[in-house]
């Protein structure tokens, strides 16, 4: 005696479908809507109900979300990419050349991953800018903020070995200035350079050395983090954001995340795939002639988003300009979700109205300030001369930073005093100051430097 | 020795050495697996650059494989100068209207026996080994040598 015991009448194609997607599609109300969220593998990222006032788009710009997504974009092209590249001297330059004119979409997906990858560090010093203007890393968010750091390095690491791989002038000579500041760090610099390079100047075995950081060792490292970065952000909560008088914009309620979170999600994900795919087909991605390692490129100019530290390196002994300096500027960027709050902030834009007010005038200050400060270096004040008894190291770095720290407690002092600023709000103007005045670096070396590394208008740059 | 330590203790103190003398010999055969292997070929070993008269007094000759400069200054004095700026590793390329080593990176400036003319490098170029060996010049690239400052022993007469 034979009985159907399966209580399924389904047909099998329907049966396995319901195996593998659960829940009922479209999801029937928002019980229903809850579950699905929890139910899935990706979607269980987001809580199933979100507060209200934290879907603002102004307040949190889609940045941690348009990170995640061309971290996506750039592992898909990128894997691509593996399949038609050989990282050797002989053959990496011509498998460049072979991809832009002979391998189907070749090109594209290159620009793509380029481009990408040149949007990422941007979105995510962005994304960093938001979580310290809005308050975001403070108690319990702490080392989430480190862990976002943490990110940011990384992001420039997978830059600066992706930089090297198509082996052309640009890559070859980026990466012998890039690496040659590690050599500066005392003692263990210059092994730990040749360790990098795989020998004293970037060769074969330099590019063997970084494709593996690039494609295995970074990558890796950067999804395991991201991954604990999204998990804290669930576990440390969100911040809601507040009107600058310490209101609510809207009734602090809770809806479900489908649909709407997911909603804006995916239109953004998607307007912003369909921006990058159209910058992509229209503008390609730099290639110049084949490495050369015995003629340097006249002006020989690092990666963008190392000329800030380029030009630092024009004005500062090497120590100062590719150690010191920048280690300061990690050390207290990490460390500043650990400082004393004095005043509530959290989810208002520039802390308060004075923190405002007081943002725009460091970044006025800003604008005059490193401008300035360039001129007077390159065109009057010579310091080793001025001190000749001194070594390089004391008369162009040691002191030229010591002025430099003094400016900038003065400036605290200053500011706290003139506002009559809670150290938060003063503390803030500072981080203005010297990000505007890194941004400033930073365009002066793209844009303001010329053969012999000489000040140049722009437009004589590009000639 | 504490005679008193218990075994708890004991255990958790054997355990943690194990355990980082472990992760010691792991760290120690990922490090030698990466170490760079010394250069074979040509960088890196003894160049023959040719018989003391086919450098008049005055010349700089680029030996583009050996990557240096043999200079010869006008009292005769021979020195190899490494063609890789001090300050961040550009080619410095022998400028002939002006004299000097000229870097195009950071316009750093070099006289003709190295010496350091204009900052942002920190000191002079870097020299090999020069030997005259029955009138013929050779260079050893095996290690740079860096130097403060130039000085009389940095150059070999024939």
């Amino acid at each position: 005696m034979t009985t159907d015991l399966d209580p399924r009448p389904e047909a099998l194609p329907q049966r396995v479908w319901d195996s593998i997607q659960r829940d009922q599609l479209p999801p029937a109300d928002d019980r229903e809507r809850m579950k699905l969220v929890m139910n899935n593998l990706v979607l269980h990222l987001h809580p199933s109900k979100v507060s209200k006032p934290t879907l603002r788009f102004t307040y949190t710009w889609g940045l941690g979300g348009l990170a995640l997504l061309l971290i996506v974009i750039l592992a898909g092209t990128g894997v691509l990419l593996m399949f038609a590249y050989t990282p050797s001297p002989d053959q990496a330059y011509s498998d460049m050349l072979a991809l832009q004119s002979e391998v189907w979409f070749g090109q594209l997906i290159r620009n793509l991953h380029h481009w990408s990858g040149n949007l990422l560090l941007i979105v995510t010093f962005l994304h960093l800018l938001r979580v310290f203007f809005t308050g975001g890393f403070r108690t319990p968010r702490e080392f989430n903020w480190v862990l976002g750091v943490a990110l940011l390095l990384l992001v420039v690491g997978e830059n600066f070995t992706g930089y090297l791989l198509p082996w052309d002038q640009l890559a070859y000579w980026a990466v012998t200035v890039g690496s040659s500041l590690l050599s500066y760090v005392p003692l263990v610099g210059e092994p730990l350079r040749n360790f990098l390079l795989g020998g004293p100047e970037v060769s074969g075995a330099t590019l063997t050395n970084f494709y593996g950081l690039h494609v295995a060792i970074l990558p890796l490292t950067l999804m395991g983090i991201v991954s604990f970065h999204i998990w804290r952000v669930r576990k440390d909560t969100l911040t809601i954001p507040h009107k600058v008088d310490g209101s609510l914009h809207e009734p602090n309620v809770k809806v479900t995340t489908i649909p709407h979170l997911l909603s804006i999600e995916v239109v953004f994900a998607l307007v912003m795939t369909g921006l990058i795919l159209m910058w992509s087909v229209w503008v390609n991605a730099p290639l110049e002639g084949a490495a050369n390692p015995d003629h340097s490129p006249n002006p020989a100019k690092a990666a963008w988003y190392f000329m800030g530290l380029q030009e630092l390196l024009l004005h500062f002994h090497p120590t100062f300009g590719a150690i010191v300096i920048p280690a300061l500027a990690l050390v207290a960027l990490a460390s500043l979700p650990y400082q004393r709050f004095d005043m509530q902030a959290e989810g208002v834009w520039f802390r308060s109205q004075r923190g405002r007010t007081m943002a725009i005038v460091a970044a006025v200050a800003a604008l005059v300030l490193t401008p300035a400060l360039v001129l007077l270096d390159e065109y009057w004040l010579d310091l080793p001369a001025l001190l000749p008894s001194l070594p390089t190291i004391l008369s162009n770095g040691w002191v030229p930073l010591a002025a430099l720290l003094l400016g900038l407690m003065a400036f605290y002092e200053i500011m706290q005093k003139a506002f009559r600023a809670t150290a938060c709000e003063t503390r803030q103007s500072v981080f203005v100051l010297l990000v505007v005045g890194f941004l400033v670096l930073t365009v002066i070396g793209v844009f303001f430097r010329g053969e012999g590394m000489a000040l140049v208008w722009p437009w004589e740059v590009m000639g | 020795m504490n005679a008193n330590v218990s075994r708890r203790n004991f255990l958790k103190l054997t355990w943690g050495v194990a355990g980082a003398v472990a992760l010691a010999e792991a760290g120690g055969v990922a490090y030698m697996f990466l170490s760079p292997r010394t250069v074979e070929g040509e960088f890196g070993g003894v160049f023959t650059a040719g018989p003391v008269d086919s450098f008049p007094p005055g010349s700089v000759t680029p030996f583009t494989n050996g990557r240096f400069y043999l200079v010869r200054e006008s009292d005769g004095g021979f020195v190899a100068l490494y063609r890789k700026c001090t300050h961040l590793g550009c080619a410095v390329p022998w400028e002939p209207a002006q004299g000097r080593f000229v870097c195009p990176c950071h316009a750093s400036a070099f006289e003709r026996n190295g010496e350091l003319v204009n900052a942002p490098a920190p000191r002079p170029l870097d020299r090999f080994t020069v030997t005259i060996v029955d009138g013929v010049v050779q260079v050893d690239t095996g290690r740079p040598i860096q130097r403060d400052h130039v000085s009389e022993a940095d150059f070999v007469y024939a």
